[in-house]
């Protein structure tokens, strides 16, 4: 996709920030971005899918993006990587052998390599400490969602993104639907007023199974649960925050707020049946009652169980109307182009997140969604935390009692947070035992 | 909820078992030597030698361990090439014998064929399956139609071989049997044995779990299956065909333009008008932007259901610009497949103009029907932006031969990119 094209839809996205006219090179005083250089150097940390994907996007956003290092836990993903991004991009993609670090330490050292923006997609649970170390280090970040697994990540966040703001570096967070021109539309009109007040949301994301990755002899424990990450509450937060956040993200930003409290019911029926038992720990439905200041309620549901029925998306109910985000409000008109734009709602929105990022980085504007990926992370953790234990929870409370798994020590042979239990399961959450706090 | 059917309950294996008490041996021998296209007696044992497909995958976990117990690369490769390999064999070469005798299913030749009801074994699973005579036809379109386009010329005379198609397009309940691996869970949920013909057909590949909700908020009942490959589409038609014991397949375009036009040269099986399109297809005018369940609108001349619209379906071939000047006079044309995208689908959808809707009209695959597939590799399995793509399948009167039915099936670019992905995927089941 071509500069001119996102520069143009930019302009759409009225209400963001301006864009300018000219971009040189004088404009990018105090950025991290090298002074005297159109190149913007990134490394990637977290060589998944998403890694792989989003790095993508932010080469296809930006021609001064070059990537000059790659990290991942494991060596197999972070070698793949850098080869499949040499073969596909040589004329943008320079990593010596020296750039590729592999093991549980590998983001700091790629954030130490000489870098000046990090795109990270690492299993959830390390995110608030790769954030930190990156902010930290003076680098600009585009991290995935969700940002966080649990309160005491919530909290790092936050103290981060105070520490980007005042360094004046660019936060970019992987919620694509805040830069889809559809989403923000109607937004704006519900911020104007067109639904009246907001009294009832919904969200859903209900779909099938995920992936699940088998233990392999010689590994330990922690080997086993960092690569099998999704199934771990202290590496995913369970699919509530893995998945379902994007949902809780657009009704947050609808209702410009984040629940102060929540009960819910979830558990597991059947993600660890058969050749899967004991594979791992998370729900596999959750049903929540959110609610804000306000008194609004949002009912979120989630599932991960094949075959059921399905849906992703939100909707939102105010005193004067109601909106199917991002559609509704106003009808589109049937002609070719909203076809095109409403066929491909998040193709393009995957690349206009890194563009948004990257304009700010040029220009120097404030630029920090961490905010944002902070307290939506944190309302799917809160939500996760009310199924969990089936009581009401209170957002204060969580924020200020919630503890964290992770573990105290990080390394390959160091005890993993979870064990198994004498019948060979790991432990699932017992709604009415498990304690929140 | 979940209901399964044992084969006696069907009416179709009582007919089977009268049929076999009755004619016994007589029926094999007569259909065996006179008949060889057509269903052979149903063989409740499978004959050893064409029955073993099964190619074991090596034993990784038992090897010394890599870095990290990762697997290595060479690893991977031995499961990448030991999975492609069981999808390289053509369907025929291995395919188990029906299950279930089927009667209508059965025919000598074109004047025999008639309108069956497909059972997948084991399941509730059920579609009809509506005779095409062969015949020569003139494939595209002349330059006066209305919204011809220049790659449905030159109109060219091909001819095509008599087969069955399906009525309407595959449902999800129908694919998801195979897709999400149902049939195997429910056998294993109601504790129904394992045969050695199922072991067999679980060795099929299954697509990786969707990253969302496939149907887009659109429901899945009674409503086509969409946002598939090609070739997961060709992936299921093996797993029908093993299933059933009869060769499914997806058509050609050549074989799909005939069936839709169902001997109307008119830009429509119903005539010109695209004003009275609304009676027999959903299209952006009539689809509130959505697809509805299959079979709502009229059918064409041989009761084919929403070929002008719901959702486009895939044919085999190649989007060749050149072929149409080709192959005039020719039979069974068939545009070999080269690469993934450029893959024709056909038929209008609940998202296209009525003038997209005829029967000429043509549709490459693109790059972009995968963009907002968040992953790389994006995946094999899945056109998370073709909403509007679904497929139906046909059956060929004559069954092909192992070596032509190589045409039909997964190709080497397939094969290629399904080995590169499960290297890519190294870990994940």
């Amino acid at each position: 996709m071509s500069d001119t094209k996102l520069a143009t839809r930019r302009t759409f996205l009225k209400g963001t920030t301006a864009v300018a006219a000219g971009l040189t090179l004088s404009s990018l005083a105090r950025s991290a971005h090298a002074a005297g250089s159109d190149k913007i150097r990134v490394a990637l940390i977290g060589c998944g899918g998403r890694g792989n994907g989003a790095i993508d996007n932010c080469l296809d956003a930006d021609p001064s993006i070059h990537v000059v290092a790659v990290a991942d836990a494991f060596e197999a993903p972070a070698t793949n990587a850098a080869k499949n991004l040499k073969r596909n991009r040589p004329d943008r993609v320079d990593i010596p052998a020296e750039h590729i670090f592999v093991g549980l330490d590998a983001y700091q050292k790629a954030i130490d390599c000489g870098i000046d923006m990090i795109v990270t997609a690492t299993p959830p649970g390390f995110r608030p400490f790769v954030y930190n170390a990156a902010i930290k280090a003076g680098k600009h970040v585009f991290m995935e969602k969700p940002c966080c697994v649990d309160a005491p990540g919530f909290n790092l966040l936050m103290e981060t993104n105070k520490l980007a703001e005042e360094k004046g570096l660019k936060v970019g967070v992987g919620f694509q639907r805040r830069h889809t021109p559809q989403f923000i539309e109607t937004i704006e009109k519900i911020h104007d007023g067109a639904l009246g007040k907001l009294i009832l949301l919904q969200a859903y994301w209900n779909g099938g199974d995920i992936w699940n990755r088998p233990r392999r002899e010689g590994m330990t424990e922690m080997q086993y649960q960092v690569n099998n990450w999704y199934h771990f509450c202290w590496l995913c937060g369970d699919n509530i925050c893995e998945q379902h956040i994007h949902n809780l993200d657009v009704c947050n930003w609808a209702m410009d707020d984040h629940p102060v409290e929540a009960n819910g019911m979830g558990g597991c029926t059947c993600r660890y049946n058969g050749d899967k038992k004991g594979t791992g720990q998370i729900f596999d439905h959750h049903f929540i009652e959110f609610t804000y200041k306000s008194g609004a309620k949002l009912y979120s549901q989630c599932r991960h169980i094949p075959n059921t029925w399905g849906r992703e998306g939100q909707h939102v109910f105010g005193t004067e109307g109601n909106s199917s985000v991002p559609g509704g409000i106003q009808k589109a008109a049937k002609s070719k182009e909203n076809r095109k734009a409403r066929k491909s709602l998040f193709g393009d929105s995957m690349v206009q997140e890194h563009h948004d990022l990257i304009s700010a980085i040029k220009n120097n504007e404030k630029y920090v969604e961490g905010w944002h990926g902070a307290t939506s992370s944190m309302t799917a953790v809160l939500g996760r935390m009310a199924t969990y234990s089936g009581q009401v929870v209170r957002w204060d409370d969580a924020v200020a009692k919630g503890t964290s798994e992770f573990p105290k020590q990080l390394a390959w042979d160091a005890p993993a947070p979870v064990k198994k239990d004498s019948d060979g399961n790991y432990p699932i959450p017992l709604p009415g035992v498990y304690r929140a706090y | 909820m979940i209901r399964l059917l044992s084969i006696r309950n069907l009416p179709q294996s009582v007919l089977w078992i009268l049929a076999l008490v009755v004619l016994v041996g007589i029926a094999a021998s007569l259909y065996s030597r006179t008949a060889p296209a057509a269903d052979k007696a149903a063989a409740t044992t499978l004959p050893a030698k064409s029955y073993d497909p099964v190619i074991r995958l090596p034993n990784v976990t038992g090897k010394p361990v890599v870095k990290n117990g990762m697997a290595s690369s060479a690893e991977l490769e031995q499961i990448a090439e030991a999975k492609a390999k069981l999808l390289a064999r053509p369907t025929p070469e291995w395919m188990p014998k029906p299950v279930l005798d089927i009667p209508e299913a059965m025919a000598a030749d074109a004047a025999s064929m008639k309108a069956y009801n497909e059972q997948v074994p084991g399941t509730d699973s059920k579609f009809k399956m509506v005779p095409i005579p062969g015949g020569t036809f003139a494939m595209g379109s002349p330059a006066a139609e209305k919204g011809h386009q220049p790659d449905e010329a030159p109109q060219h005379e091909v001819s095509v071989e008599p087969f069955w198609m399906e009525e309407h397009e595959v449902t999800w309940t129908e694919y998801e049997l195979w897709a999400l691996n149902l049939d195997k869970q429910r056998r294993k949920f109601n504790k129904t044995e394992t045969t050695e013909r199922d072991k067999v057909i679980d060795a099929i590949a299954v697509p990786t779990s969707p990253y969302q909700e496939m149907s887009f908020g659109m429901g899945k009942e009674g409503t086509p299956a969409i946002c598939m490959t090609q070739f997961a589409a060709k992936v299921y038609c093996r797993w029908l065909s093993a299933k059933t014991g009869r060769y499914y397949r997806l058509p050609t375009e050549a074989e799909w333009e005939h069936a839709c036009r169902a001997g109307k040269s008119t830009a429509y099986s119903f005539g010109d008008d695209p004003a009275k399109l609304g009676d027999y297809a959903w299209y952006t005018e009539n689809s509130d932007d959505k697809y509805h369940r299959v079979a709502t609108k009229k059918p064409n001349p041989w009761g084919l259901y929403d070929m002008h619209g719901n959702v486009s379906e895939w044919v085999i071939d190649q989007y060749d610009l050149g072929f149409y000047g080709k192959t005039a006079g020719k039979a069974n044309p068939l545009a070999p497949n080269t690469k993934e995208f450029g893959r024709v689908v056909r038929g209008g959808s609940w998202d296209d103009d009525a003038e997209k809707c005829r029967s000429a009209t043509r549709r490459a695959s693109e790059k972009d029907w995968k963009k907002q597939d968040p992953q790389i590799p994006k995946s094999i399995w899945y056109l998370t932006d073709a909403t509007f793509v679904g497929f139906r399948v046909i059956r060929p009167l004559r069954t092909p031969t192992a070596q032509e039915a190589m045409k039909y099936e997964v190709d080497e670019d397939q094969l290629t990119a399904y080995k590169d992905y499960v290297m890519a995927q190294a870990n994940k089941q």
